[in-house]
């Protein structure tokens, strides 16, 4: 059986996939996890991408992995995590985690292997005729069809930032900050004043 | 011996053949451009020596012409220190992270009409994922350095080029709202008609933004806080030494390199004719090839990134962060709604290009008759 290309970019990035999601909980150094996350959304556009939805591949890296996870970093980078306290009393905890895992592996694999297996929803997607474009189309549904939900979740992001900024924002007195604007204003002959002085003649 | 080599091209699998034939391309825009750097690099220092009143490297080659070779060379065959407490992978692999979006971002740029390695439909968004990653090279070096210097100037540089992205990433929504296409070979031919129909002018304070935020995502002078020699040394790449060091050089020149192309592709029209509606100078330069003029209106850019090295102060931090979200994104913001008006109307965007041109104009009086006043002295 001949490798399509398909196949040959999927299963790399599908491995990457895997691997970079173990690593995000299991290593120990919590930069490192968080580089793990980073990769992980690359393998996973990649796969957007196989699908052709590249307008959700490239989002999904341009606001994941250029946004939010440089962010991410700068908080794990600068709070220098203490791992060891972390990981006290996994031994205790040990015996919940694996019957909570246990279920929901369970789960998973009754909806998706038994229940599923074979149906036409898993089927390969058709491929789209040449010159489709997924960004045009998302742009189609989303202004139209879906217009309500996305402005209603524009507005909630919205009012989450005017929350962050009112949350942090707190008036100290004391600090010593300059006002750019009337930096700008100031001309020169209010700052300096040219005296003539007279030659004393007494001399 | 040539039959042997096509009986083999043709014996390969037709995915191997896309392969190495992409490759190929690619290396055909790699090499020029690293040979580019190199000369950037030369250029800079003449540049800058120059409006210095110094006359810069003029040892090696006619006029000092190969110092980047003599340059490149020492820092090659010089040794790549790692510190004793760094990250030892991190820190090997932070300049290969810096340097792999600088150089992917090419593959969307189209140099002239239909020349371009990807003719992608999203090549804008693209762009400004790839641009994005460039913050992790600086990151991940600055972290995994175990070093103080090397990590205030990370934390800088990061904080620096999120802020300067969201403006820039707003500039950009206005191309794409103007030419109503994320594909930058539709962007440069929606800009066709004269150079007044170019977006430079109706789009005139987000080209402002944008090449100004290009400036701070390249983190170059005068907003080069994250390596301020007199404060933090050389910021996240103080460790670096050899190759490493080289490697982030490399990056850091292919970036300004690509914020000029980009801008000339958004803003300037790409490879479109600059005299074109000019009725004798049209006919003239007719027979010039698109790439010409692409390169020409790069190099004004290239230029602007030195001129502004040698002529600007460094700007201080909080001034970086309050220029970036209290200007730009405001300024950007309110062009948004302007070129709202303009869509909803159905002008055409020339009518905004003049309209800007005559307010520029009445600004510009304004601002000499305002001047003139002699000052008053006691």
């Amino acid at each position: 059986m001949p490798i399509s290309p398909e196949a040959l970019i999927f299963y790399p990035a599908a491995a990457m996939l895997i691997c970079a999601a173990l690593a995000v909980i299991m290593v120990r150094n919590p930069v490192h996890a968080a580089l793990s996350l980073v990769v992980c959304f690359f393998a996973s556009a990649v796969l957007w991408m196989l699908l052709e939805a590249e307008f959700l591949g490239i989002a999904l890296v341009l606001v994941y992995v250029g946004a939010v996870m440089v962010l991410f970093l700068f908080v794990v980078m600068m709070l220098d995590i203490n791992v060891a306290v972390l990981r006290e009393g996994f031994v205790r905890r040990a015996p919940f985690a694996a019957l909570a895992a246990i279920i929901m592996t369970g789960l998973l694999v009754w909806a998706v292997w038994f229940e599923r297996l074979g149906l036409p929803e898993f089927a390969k997607p058709a491929l789209r005729p040449e010159g489709y474009s997924n960004t045009t189309e998302i742009g189609k549904v989303m202004y139209t069809e879906y217009v309500y939900p996305f402005e209603i979740a524009s507005v909630i992001l919205l009012v989450g930032i005017v929350a962050a900024i009112a949350l942090t924002l707190r008036r100290r007195g004391g600090t010593k900050h300059q006002d750019p604007a009337q930096q700008v204003k100031v001309r020169r002959e209010d700052r300096i004043r040219l005296v003539k002085v007279e030659a004393e003649k007494n001399h | 011996m040539s039959e042997l080599i096509l009986g083999f091209w043709n014996g390969l699998w037709p995915e191997a053949r896309l392969v190495l034939t992409s490759l190929f391309w690619v290396l055909v825009i790699m090499v020029p451009l690293i040979v580019a750097v190199g000369f950037y690099t030369l250029v800079e220092r003449k540049v800058i020596g120059y409006i210095q009143g110094r006359v810069g490297p003029n040892r090696v080659g006619f006029h000092g012409t190969f110092q980047w070779l003599a340059d490149v060379l020492k820092l090659v065959l010089k040794e790549f220190v790692i510190p004793a407490n760094a990250n030892r992978f991190l820190f090997v692999i932070a300049p290969i992270i810096s340097l792999v979006p600088a150089f992917s971002a090419w593959a969307a740029v189209p140099f002239a009409d239909g020349i371009v390695l990807a003719d992608i439909n999203a090549a804008l968004l693209y762009i400004l994922a790839l641009t994005g990653m460039g913050v992790y090279g600086v990151i991940i070096a600055g972290w995994a350095s175990n070093s103080k210097y090397a990590f205030l100037g990370a934390m800088r540089s990061a904080a620096q080029m999120v802020a300067y992205e969201i403006a820039m990433g707003f500039a950009l929504v206005g191309v794409l709202m103007a030419a109503k296409s994320l594909n930058l070979g539709d962007i440069v031919r929606a800009q066709e008609g004269s150079i007044f129909h170019w977006y430079w002018l109706p789009l005139f304070p987000l080209f402002l933004v944008y090449f100004i935020s290009g400036v701070a995502e390249t983190n170059r002078a005068p907003f080069d806080v994250a390596e301020g020699e007199s404060e933090i040394v050389a910021g996240f790449h103080v460790e670096y030494s050899g190759t490493g060091f080289a490697v982030f050089f490399l990056a850091e020149y292919a970036n300004m390199i690509l914020v000029s192309a980009l801008s000339v592709v958004f803003f300037l029209g790409g490879w479109l004719n600059p005299f074109a509606g000019v009725p004798w100078l049209e006919d003239v330069t007719a027979g010039v090839p698109g790439m010409v003029w692409f390169f020409a209106k790069m190099a004004i850019f290239i230029y602007a990134f030195l001129w502004f090295r040698a002529t600007f102060p460094r700007y201080r931090y909080d001034q970086i962060m309050r220029l970036g979200w209290k200007v730009f994104i405001p300024v950007t913001i309110f062009w948004l709604v302007v070129m709202g008006l303009f869509i909803v109307m159905n002008w055409p965007w020339i009518n905004l290009g003049f309209t800007v041109l005559g307010i520029s104009i009445v600004l510009i009086l304004l601002g000499r008759f305002a001047g003139s006043k002699t000052p008053v002295t006691t």
